[in-house]
């Protein structure tokens, strides 16, 4: 049947449904499985080879030897697209896509994230060595 | 009445991305209407000959952000073809359930900026809320919403579990429901019948001289389509329709897109079922032998064509591009001929434009001496500044204003 206000059903009936939408950022969405969030460095895992540097796309990625098969890791966050070709090209697994999305900052410099090659004093063993200037998500934290 | 000139772009709010469009009007009438290109190019072609093919294919798909996939695919294609690379099949089936799925999320969210346009939010708003379900599906199957990063030369770079195969059916099968209902609402909401019916009217034989693709063209009853005329991927084991339409116009076109959404699904269904098991890539070399090629897809807004060149090298030595809006923009001055003013936002937006994929380098050409001229950037920038200098606008003080004003 042909006539005006054909929605309006469907409207009306959403009134009394749950919102589709979700109360950001005091509602967290969970990320799926597969998510490519940033990069996670593992030091000790890493040798070096550098193949992570030659495939990213964006050259975000500087891994430097810091002394005797010691490596750390310097990630632009600016520029990183977070395609994860890092963690599919580097042959030993020092390279992971973590679910952490909160990502902007309001300081550039902040997006400079330095994994060290020994974990600095503060962090707990269990945690990656890292350091970011007070590396905070902007968002919600 | 004398005609007059209306410059539309490259801001305007009617329009999402930067574009001139110069209408020549008789009243409310379109006479005829000019595009300007060039205000968002980015140089894409020029920087994937400065990188290795991986990278080039990560910087390739986001030429644009909704058809992604179709740019990755779409190169990689070529250069699978130079360097004889035989992607395994699963690869390719998984590379066809991507591509349906970006088809639908495209299709349905134009269907909402195509409500938004002609003051239908209703519309948006359902569309764009039973869009998610298709944006987590694809964000499960590949780590991502939107430049989905699932191919790789050679294949693809995560494989689909049996759950998640399980899951895209279910998924399917609600926005199969949902999209019967939009063809109900399209076909029976008057109002939207009335707004879309004869605006952009853009007659067969046009179609074709002008070369319009995709749904555009299919709403102009032109009989094409990549996918059934010249198969890649997995498109020569399934079995769809080509939608067509003989109203020609923005109602047309509504109805391609949403016949083509119903096709989709059963697409998924096939691919679903005859999903062969198997790798999911091949090695593939870094360096691609010496070799050209050129590659075809069907995008969700037409045919969308690369061509590559590889000189032996790990970098391509040409890439070119070309989206299936530049195809389409002759056909919106057609389009445009005796329409009102106020169609002009939802006549663009019908043929579903990408407009940062399509823009192009301008160069000067000087037609009474052939000479031509290319300006770099730092050349343009020298080249505006001393021409403000000439109308008399002094910068020292302007740059003492704005640090003032920073200060502040
Ligand atoms: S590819 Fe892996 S092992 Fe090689 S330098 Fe990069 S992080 Fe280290
Ligand atoms: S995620 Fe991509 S852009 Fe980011 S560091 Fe890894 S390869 Fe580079």
């Amino acid at each position: 049947m042909i006539h005006p206000g054909k929605m309006a059903r469907e409207v009306l009936t959403s009134l009394f449904r749950k919102p589709a939408t979700v109360l950001y950022p005091y509602v967290k969405v969970q990320m799926p499985d597969r998510f490519r969030g940033k990069i996670k460095f593992t030091s000790p895992l890493c040798i070096g080879c550098k193949l992570c540097m030659r495939d990213c796309p964006t050259n975000c990625i500087t891994i430097t030897k810091v002394g005797d098969k010691q490596f750390q890791a310097e990630f632009d966050l600016d520029r990183c697209i977070y395609c994860a070709q890092c963690v599919d090209t580097c042959p030993k697994k020092a390279l992971e896509a973590t679910a952490e999305y909160e990502l902007a900052q309001l300081q550039h410099d902040k997006l400079k994230v330095i994994f060290h090659a020994e974990p600095t004093p503060a962090s707990s063993p269990a945690a990656p060595a890292e350091h970011a200037p007070q590396s905070q998500p902007a968002i919600g934290a | 009445m004398a005609n007059v000139k209306i410059p539309i772009g490259p801001q305007h709010p009617a329009l999402k991305e930067p574009e001139s469009f110069t209408i020549t009007l008789n009243g409310e009438t379109i006479i005829s209407m000019d595009v300007r290109l060039g205000y968002n190019h980015r140089g894409i072609e020029k920087a994937c000959e400065e990188r290795n093919y991986i990278q080039a294919m990560y910087l390739v798909e986001r030429v644009c952000g909704i058809c992604s996939h179709s740019h990755s695919t779409c190169f990689i294609q070529a250069v699978e073809e130079i360097a004889g690379l035989a992607v395994p099949p699963r690869a390719q089936y998984i590379r066809t359930i991507i591509a349906e799925l970006e088809r639908i999320h495209s299709h349905l969210l134009w269907l909402g900026v195509a409500g938004h346009e002609i003051g239908f939010d209703t519309l948006l708003m359902y569309a764009w809320r039973d869009r998610e379900a298709v944006m987590d599906t694809l964000a499960a199957l590949t780590g991502n919403r939107v430049n989905y990063g699932i191919n790789t030369i050679g294949g693809v770079r995560r494989d689909i579990s049996p759950e998640q195969l399980a899951g895209l059916l279910k998924t399917m099968d609600v926005l199969e429901e949902r999209t019967k209902y939009y063809i109900e609402v399209a076909s029976q909401e008057i109002t939207l019948i009335k707004r879309l019916s004869g605006v952009g009217y853009l007659a067969h034989e046009d179609a074709v001289k002008l070369g319009a693709v995709g749904p555009t063209a299919r709403a102009s009853a032109v009989d094409r389509d990549i996918r059934r005329d010249d198969p890649y991927i997995a498109y020569k084991d399934l079995d769809f329709k080509v939608i067509t339409d003989t109203h020609n116009d923005v109602y047309g076109r509504t109805l391609v897109r949403v016949g083509e959404l119903m096709q989709c699904y059963n697409m998924i269904r096939q691919l679903v079922a005859k999903i062969p098991d198997g790798p999911v890539t091949v090695k593939a070399p870094r360096k691609i032998p010496a070799g050209e090629a050129f590659s075809r897809y069907e995008a969700p807004r037409g045919e969308d064509v690369h061509y590559v060149k590889a000189n032996g090298t790990d970098k391509a030595e040409r890439v070119k591009i070309r989206a299936p809006t530049l195809a389409n923009l002759q056909s919106v001055a057609k389009m445009m001929e005796n329409n009102r003013l106020a169609d002009v936002p939802i006549i663009i937006a019908a043929i579903d434009p990408c407009f940062s994929c399509t823009d192009r380098m301008v160069r000067i050409h000087d037609a009474g001496h052939g000479r031509q001229e290319t300006l770099s950037w730092q050349a343009l920038h020298t080249y505006s500044l001393d021409w403000h200098r000439k109308q008399g606008i002094d910068f020292k003080a302007l740059n003492a204003k704005l640090s003032r004003r920073m200060k502040l």
